[in-house]
């Protein structure tokens, strides 16, 4: 079962739950946790495991060859997202904007944009005791996150197949990312907090879902701050309240030092329990 | 010498739009004969990725001496505008256009790019 840990609002203890799951379901099932937040994958601070893999990632751009070129201008009219540029005589390519969709490459009748590797980031897979866990991590300065994700989800494709539970720490928001990694999942617990803001950007994150027809249930973390707000949407939007976590000034002291919480906090514990028996329920 | 300006419309009393890349027309004063043509862009409204790259596609083609807008373009567009030798002035964003010129002729606008 792929479990997808996602929110709309940045901050709200994805990876703190996604990690604190994911060790307590191995306790006594074949877990993965896959690190989808690939600009900022956390995860490592707080599992120390073996590495086992190691793999540089690529992604395909074209590259202009001025000499073939005719300046037929087909590159610029076909690509979508304005990422090859007719300047003159003279054929821009931006691979910041690239999606490696190879139209041009293959539209070209000179072959003078040919599709060349480049780097685009690192997939790590640790074992800590019983836990896999793999990391994807996008090179820094780089933007294109999602083909990233899809290679960490074609290795846990591959690897992790026949574990009972796979639980994908998904990047914040509602953009491309994270509909990478939330789609491919069975199901998906949005984590927010009971604030103004959270709740918000927790609307954005349900309209998503429910536009990808992907079934969730929400998880309110440091509860006890804010106000009633997210409750009520909840009940009156008819989504499932799988849990909470109570706020307390020592959870956050264990988590800047990198520390698992479920042993030492019963709140944390309680609430992966509820987490766990609500997962059960949906198989 | 000719000068572009990011613009919301046509004439003296229209503004400079602060953005570039979505800007909905380029105008173009041709101080020589005191004419202004002005260009549509309003098609990059549909444009969802790359549009600055693709309004720098079109200042290219106009081919001004000078560019007069606001926030001044992008990283991608950037890297496209720099090919040129239009020269580029930013922090004109909300000033008629009359204002942006004066401002340009008395040297108060900032060189972007």
């Amino acid at each position: 079962m792929r479990i997808a840990i996602a929110s709309g609002k940045g901050g709200t203890g994805k990876t703190t739950l996604s990690v604190n799951l994911a060790l307590k379901l191995a306790e006594s099932k074949s877990t993965a946790l896959i690190d989808l937040d690939v600009e900022e994958p956390n995860g490592s601070i707080f599992l120390k495991g073996k590495l086992i893999n190691s793999l540089d990632a690529q992604r395909m751009v074209p590259v202009w060859e001025q000499k073939k070129c005719n300046l037929c201008g087909k590159c610029p009219a076909h690509c979508l997202y304005n990422a090859v540029i007719r300047l003159g005589d003279y054929i821009l390519v931006m691979p910041e904007l690239c999606h490696s969709c190879h139209a041009c490459s293959e539209l070209c009748p000179a072959d003078a944009l040919p599709m060349q590797a480049s780097p685009l980031g690192t997939i790590n897979h640790f074992q800590e005791n019983k836990l896999d866990f793999l990391e994807s991590r996008l090179n820094i300065g780089l933007e294109m996150a999602s083909p990233l994700i899809n290679q960490a989800l074609a290795y846990t494709d591959k690897h992790f197949a026949t574990h009972e539970y796979q639980i994908l720490d998904s990047p914040p928001g509602t953009s491309c990312s994270m509909i990478a990694a939330v789609q491919t999942a069975d199901y998906s617990i949005l984590v927010t907090e009971p604030t103004p803001f959270g709740l918000y950007d927790l609307t954005l994150a349900v309209e998503t879902l429910r536009h990808l027809s992907q079934p969730f249930g929400v998880v309110v973390n440091r509860w006890g701050i804010g106000n009633n707000e997210v409750i009520k949407y909840l009940e009156k939007e008819n989504i499932p309240l799988i849990a909470k976590i109570d706020h307390q000034r020592e959870i956050a002291s264990f988590y800047s030092q990198g520390k698992i919480l479920y042993r030492d906090f019963p709140t944390v514990n309680t609430a992966l329990e509820a987490i766990i028996s609500h997962l059960e329920a949906l198989k | 010498m000719k000068i572009a300006f990011t613009s919301t419309g046509d004439g003296w009393d229209a503004k400079v739009d602060p953005r570039f890349g979505r800007t909905d027309y380029f105008l173009i004063y041709d101080d020589a004969t005191e004419a202004f043509t002005l260009v549509d862009n309003t098609e990059i409204r549909s444009v969802e990725h790359g549009a600055g790259p693709k309004s720098a596609e079109k200042i290219f083609e106009l081919a001004p001496d000078v560019l007069i807008t606001g926030n001044g373009p992008g990283g991608n567009a950037a890297s496209i505008l720099t090919k040129m030798k239009m020269k580029i002035y930013v922090g004109a964003g909300g000033m008629s256009i009359r204002e942006a010129y004066n401002a340009f002729k008395n040297n108060e606008l900032q060189k972007g790019v």
